[in-house]
């Protein structure tokens, strides 16, 4: 005895569902990145492409593996925590060819002063001083050194 | 070679398993970093910071910001007598060239540099509909540049206001805590340039980094504790009336 004389429908139906089923998955396959879900929800390889980028401030030890000398000089003044490039701005290109990019010569009236002009806000142990009255409008390096900033040499400077 | 309908529709489902087995592929294996040994985060020590901008002229040289936008920033805080809940803000181009002398003198002044807090339970990971926006395995929140859709739901959920669209790619950007340095083992554009050491990468899995000892012997504070976000920006010395 048949069970359901139009059986043949819902093989048909299921057919139709298997093969939307099948399509499903084979575009899915397809459009679904292959490193979407490695970690969680989205795509692994993003980590790896913001891990790629490239690099434009080198590092102060690598500027010291060559400049020794300066380490040298900056290590014994209080300017021994500032990393060099926080003045000598972005060197990563200077760092892979030092022979043909340069770094530009700074100007130390424009400087120095981004961190030592007074305001109020800043702690009040840090040293500052109002460029105008301080200096009267002189480049800092005529009297400090940037490397090592205090003065020694005053009594052979003042003749 | 003969087929049946029915052989055929048996073999396409196993077929199509095969292949996205095939388009996984394997990871890459990165034999000097290992995501799983680190959970970064940061320290701030306002009582450090002297407002120079070095951080975000850094920030912006490093990552190529687009002008006018910033991934970090400095504003400088001025608190009249007492009155902690009013505190005047000002930040002239997000501090990049420093700040003006203060118009008052009353009250107290003080810097406070801003950046994602990489929050463990960020907010604006959340809300992104695509997928394009994540807490990496060791703790950095990063944009997938190439999901995003640029449809601002991330910059709306931010509590702290550090994220943007950025104008010409049309994408969410927000500061990645130098995720390109920090694999490489150098600290992030803004530590390495803060001349005062205000900033400080920190990396909470390495048992020997200093962060420890400092959590452990200074009142120390993050922002917006009450939205228990798991922010990773430690500020040292933070006063109340920071927003």
């Amino acid at each position: 005895m048949k069970a359901f004389k139009d059986a043949g429908h819902l093989f048909r139906l299921a057919s139709v569902f298997l093969v939307g089923g099948v399509l499903f998955l084979a575009f899915r396959g397809v459009l679904v990145p292959r490193s979407f879900g490695q970690y969680g929800h989205y795509r692994g390889n993003a980590i790896k492409e913001t891990a790629a980028l490239p690099i434009s401030y080198a590092g102060h030890q690598v500027c010291e593996s060559c400049h020794a000398d300066i380490l040298e000089v900056k290590s014994k003044g209080v300017h021994k925590g500032v990393a060099c490039e926080a003045c000598h701005g972005p060197l990563a290109k200077h760092a892979d060819d030092p022979a043909s990019i340069q770094p530009a010569k700074l100007d130390t009236a424009v400087l120095c002063v981004r961190c030592h002009e007074a305001n109020l806000a800043k702690p009040k142990s840090f040293p500052q001083v109002v460029s105008a009255e301080h200096s009267g409008g002189a480049p800092c390096d005529t009297c400090h050194q940037p490397h090592s900033p205090a003065i020694v040499a005053v009594a052979g400077a003042s003749q | 070679m003969n087929m049946t309908r029915r052989q055929l529709l048996i073999l396409l489902p196993a077929a199509a398993v095969a292949w996205k087995s095939i388009l996984a592929g394997t990871p890459e294996a990165s034999p000097n970093y290992n995501m799983t040994e680190h959970w970064w985060g940061m320290l701030v020590d306002i009582t450090k910071c002297i407002g120079c901008g070095s951080c975000v002229r850094a920030c912006q040289m490093e990552n190529a910001v687009t002008d006018g936008y910033f991934r970090t920033w400095v504003e400088r805080y001025h608190v009249s007598d007492y009155d902690i809940e009013n505190p005047k803000v000002d930040s002239p181009d997000g501090g990049k060239n420093g700040f003006p002398p203060a118009a008052v003198s009353d009250g107290k002044n003080f810097f406070v540099p801003k950046m994602c807090n990489h929050c463990a339970d960020s907010p604006c990971t959340q809300v992104c509909p695509v997928g394009a926006t994540f807490v990496s395995p060791d703790g950095v929140v990063l944009v997938d540049q190439k999901y995003c859709l640029g449809c601002r739901y991330c910059v709306q959920a931010c509590p702290y206001g550090c994220r943007f669209v950025d104008p010409k790619k049309e994408t969410a950007q927000k500061c990645t805590l130098c995720y390109h340095r920090i694999t490489k083992g150098l600290t992030t554009a803004c530590c390495e340039n803060c001349p005062t050491g205000a900033r400080q990468l920190a990396d909470l899995k390495n048992p020997n980094d200093p962060i420890h000892e400092f959590l452990k012997t200074h009142a120390v504070q993050v922002l917006k504790p009450y939205l228990a976000t798991r922010s990773k920006l430690f500020y040292n010395g933070l006063d109340g009336s920071v927003r």
